[in-house]
């Protein structure tokens, strides 16, 4: 959680200096949601999430240094700068993006889930039991997709957690405003899934929901919606002024913030002491420095990476006007050459 | 060898699940048995070949299972590959495309068929956002080897939400392939390619071909045959003008040949089986020999397939043409119901021939009589 709030914290500042640009947004305030679920996974578990993705991608294991240069739009990069703050993917830690579109994610890891259900059925992988988890928001939950995906995950009994992080906002827009029954979590048992609701301020009391939800999935049960109460301290994106939201609803929330709950419990149980926190703080503070060095070190990508990868296979970029497969003509590889 | 063309009856009438009873011709005897394959029973082939061959391709879509298919191209597999394998979907086109394009990142197979590219509109985010997109966003770690195919552009007297054609849309997206088969052949091929592909492929096909019949060598019927993508095929040689065209208009510009033929224009008729990528070489070497060019599709006018076809060849090929460049398309309106109107809205074979005429200067009006 402290790598996630010192994370977003440097984006900011570096943000504000002109070393990131785009669309930046932040995690703060929600860090107990995606620590409490992600670190319950195995690496093979995947997880999909929304632009506001960089602390789903550091919990599930993408380094901070990859994050960085992705931010920076390096090439170094987890998708060596051509996805940016909104599209972060990792296959190695089965991270599956990183969407801008509300509840465009939501599908696709349904499918993720699909996947892992047909490899156990139908490709006989009898140890395939791979969870995946669904973050979004509270906007996205009166979007169709949503409602489409609940019905065929409850219908066809996939591995899948949706995980609603409510924040109350989408952008300026209240819930409550915006939804004829704001109580999401009751969704669920409309479309045959059991639906919970966790104080999403409180990591460990995130961690139990989800344990319970992930081992559901992984025993073939089904779906699970679990929606967590939480609450972001910054605005949308900076770029947002954030003007509508109460200081004083503001304040409340602040004072639950998840590190700090969570700091005074260990404390208070004496699991651990003052100053094995604070150190763990400065390395993490170590973590980030070293991961802005690195991304500010790191070179940009160069002009030929501009063609790659728009296909798997580039024989799709068609054949030239001297009738050979454009992506053999060595300019192509150059980035030079005319497509 | 091009191939003899059984004829439909009358267009228009009859439901969209139409059995179009072909009219025999003239049927000349070959030595060598060709058999004969409708279209439907071709993508019905290709797609079970594929399935047998790689258990990871599965097919999902509406009443793909029991229905055996909407336009019965999905006819019998689910008997012989089971329901995990051969998937009825709710109505939900942004949630089982989404679904397809999440379980391609994890390397099945899908084939999503929609019941018209029309409710693909539904899904559009997907096809483009999630699935076009991703390999370029995550940098080629994740590569989305998904075919969406389905019926495209006009049927018969299906009204203007059943008739838009979409492959200028989805042509315009890159990292798409977007393929247009015509006959039976091209569809076997195409699709086998697609299904082979390791990158998004649209599949564009055409209603009112499902039930037309060509023959098929035995090279076309063995299952590994594919063609290859961005290749387009000179239907028929000629050296006075190049007609463009794919899908069903590649018939009516055959049948437009014809009567140029008797009219002393040779016309070279292209089949591009390629919308994206176009094989602007092919399409320009063909005007660099005939010099006049004419593009023919049922798609609306504006940002059409034909405008990308005309401004290549300005480009590449300005100082071979002798004549302005042509382009046909369907009119500018949304695709009225009542028949005759219908006959108007979509290219016919008299404009075909007309505008062939007109490359090459011979006196004919510009407007259609009605």
């Amino acid at each position: 959680m402290i790598l996630g709030r010192s994370f977003e914290d440097m984006c900011a500042q570096m943000y504000y200096r002109g070393k990131m640009f785009g669309f930046v947004h932040l995690y703060n305030g929600q860090e107990a949601v995606s620590t409490g679920f992600i670190k319950l996974l195995k690496k093979e578990d995947s997880v999909v999430s929304t632009y506001r993705d960089h602390v789903h991608a550091l919990s599930k294991g993408v380094p901070a240094r990859a994050v960085m240069s992705e931010l920076f739009g390096k090439a170094t990069g987890c998708c060596r700068g051509q996805g940016g703050s909104m599209h972060m993917f990792s296959k190695e830690h089965n991270l599956l993006g990183g969407f801008a579109f509300i509840g465009e994610g939501i599908p696709v890891a349904t499918g993720a889930a699909f996947t892992s259900k047909y490899r156990r059925e139908v490709l006989k992988e009898a140890d395939c039991d791979h969870v995946t988890l669904a973050f979004f928001g509270d906007g996205t939950c009166n979007n169709g997709q949503f409602f489409e995906c609940l019905n065929m995950a409850a219908l066809w009994k996939l591995p899948i957690v949706f995980v609603v992080e409510n924040n109350l906002w989408a952008i300026g827009m209240s819930h409550l405003r915006a939804t004829s029954d704001p109580q999401i979590y009751k969704k669920g048992p409309a479309f045959g899934m059991p639906g919970f609701h966790v104080d999403g301020m409180d990591v460990l009391k995130v961690r139990e929901v989800a344990k319970e939800a992930i081992e559901r999935a992984r025993r073939g049960e089904g779906p699970t919606l679990v929606e967590c109460e939480t609450y972001r301290f910054r605005g949308h994106s900076l770029a947002d002024p954030d003007e509508l939201r109460d200081p004083a609803e503001k304040a409340r929330y602040a004072a639950r913030d998840p590190i700090t709950a969570l700091k005074k419990y260990l404390i208070e149980s004496s699991l651990a002491s003052e100053a094995e926190l604070k150190a763990i703080e400065k390395k993490i503070d170590e973590v980030v420095e070293d991961a802005v060095e690195f991304a500010d070190e790191s070179a940009p990508p160069p002009r030929s990476q501009l063609l790659e990868n728009v296909f798997a296979d580039p024989k799709g970029f068609g054949i030239g006007p001297d009738g050979r497969y454009r992506c053999e003509d060595p300019k192509f590889t150059e980035g030079t050459a005319h497509v | 060898m091009w191939g003899i063309i059984r004829q439909k009856v009358a267009a228009g009438g009859g439901s969209p699940v139409a059995r179009i009873r072909p009219v025999v011709s003239n049927l000349r005897n070959y030595s060598s048995a060709v058999k004969q394959m409708m279209v439907r029973e071709a993508l019905n082939s290709a797609l079970d070949e594929e399935m047998s061959a790689d258990p990871k391709v599965f097919l999902m879509g509406e009443e793909v299972g029991e229905y055996q298919g909407a336009y019965k191209i999905s006819k019998g597999l689910l008997e012989k590959y089971g329901p995990e394998r051969v998937l009825d979907t709710p109505i939900t086109e942004a949630g089982f495309t989404g679904i397809g394009v999440g379980a391609a990142y994890y390397g099945l197979k899908p084939v999503v068929e929609f019941m018209t590219f029309n409710f693909s509109m539904q899904a559009i985010d997907h096809i483009i956002n999630s699935a076009a997109k991703s390999n370029y966003m995550s940098s080629g770690q994740i590569s989305v080897p998904i075919v969406f195919r389905g019926p495209n552009g006009a049927a018969a007297g299906v009204g203007a939400q059943h008739s838009h054609c979409y492959a200028a849309w989805y042509a315009s997206v890159p990292g798409l392939k977007v393929l247009s088969p015509y006959s039976s052949e091209d569809a076997r091929g195409l699709l086998k390619a697609a299904i082979r592909d390791p990158d998004p492929v649209v599949f564009l096909e055409n209603e009112l071909l499902y039930g037309e019949s060509f023959p098929v060598s035995a090279e076309v019927l063995d299952s590994s045959f594919c063609l290859p993508i961005g290749k387009a095929k000179i239907e028929r040689e000629g050296k006075d003008v190049t007609i463009t065209a794919f899908s069903k208009i590649v018939g009516l510009s055959l049948k437009a040949a014809e009567i140029l033929a008797k009219e002393g224009i040779s016309a070279e008729v292209i089949n591009l089986r390629s919308i994206r990528p176009l094989d602007r070489s092919t399409i320009n070497a063909s005007v660099r020999k005939t010099n006049r060019l004419v593009t023919v599709e049922e798609g609306f006018p504006q940002h059409g397939v034909g405008a990308e076809i005309c401004a290549s060849v300005i480009e590449e090929s300005f100082g071979y043409l002798d004549a302005p460049v042509e382009r046909i398309a369907g009119a500018d309106v949304p695709m009225p119901y009542a028949a005759n109107l219908e006959r108007m809205a979509v290219p016919q074979v008299e404009d075909i021939v007309r505008a062939a005429k007109r490359a090459c200067y011979r006196s004919v009006p510009m407007a259609a009589a009605a």
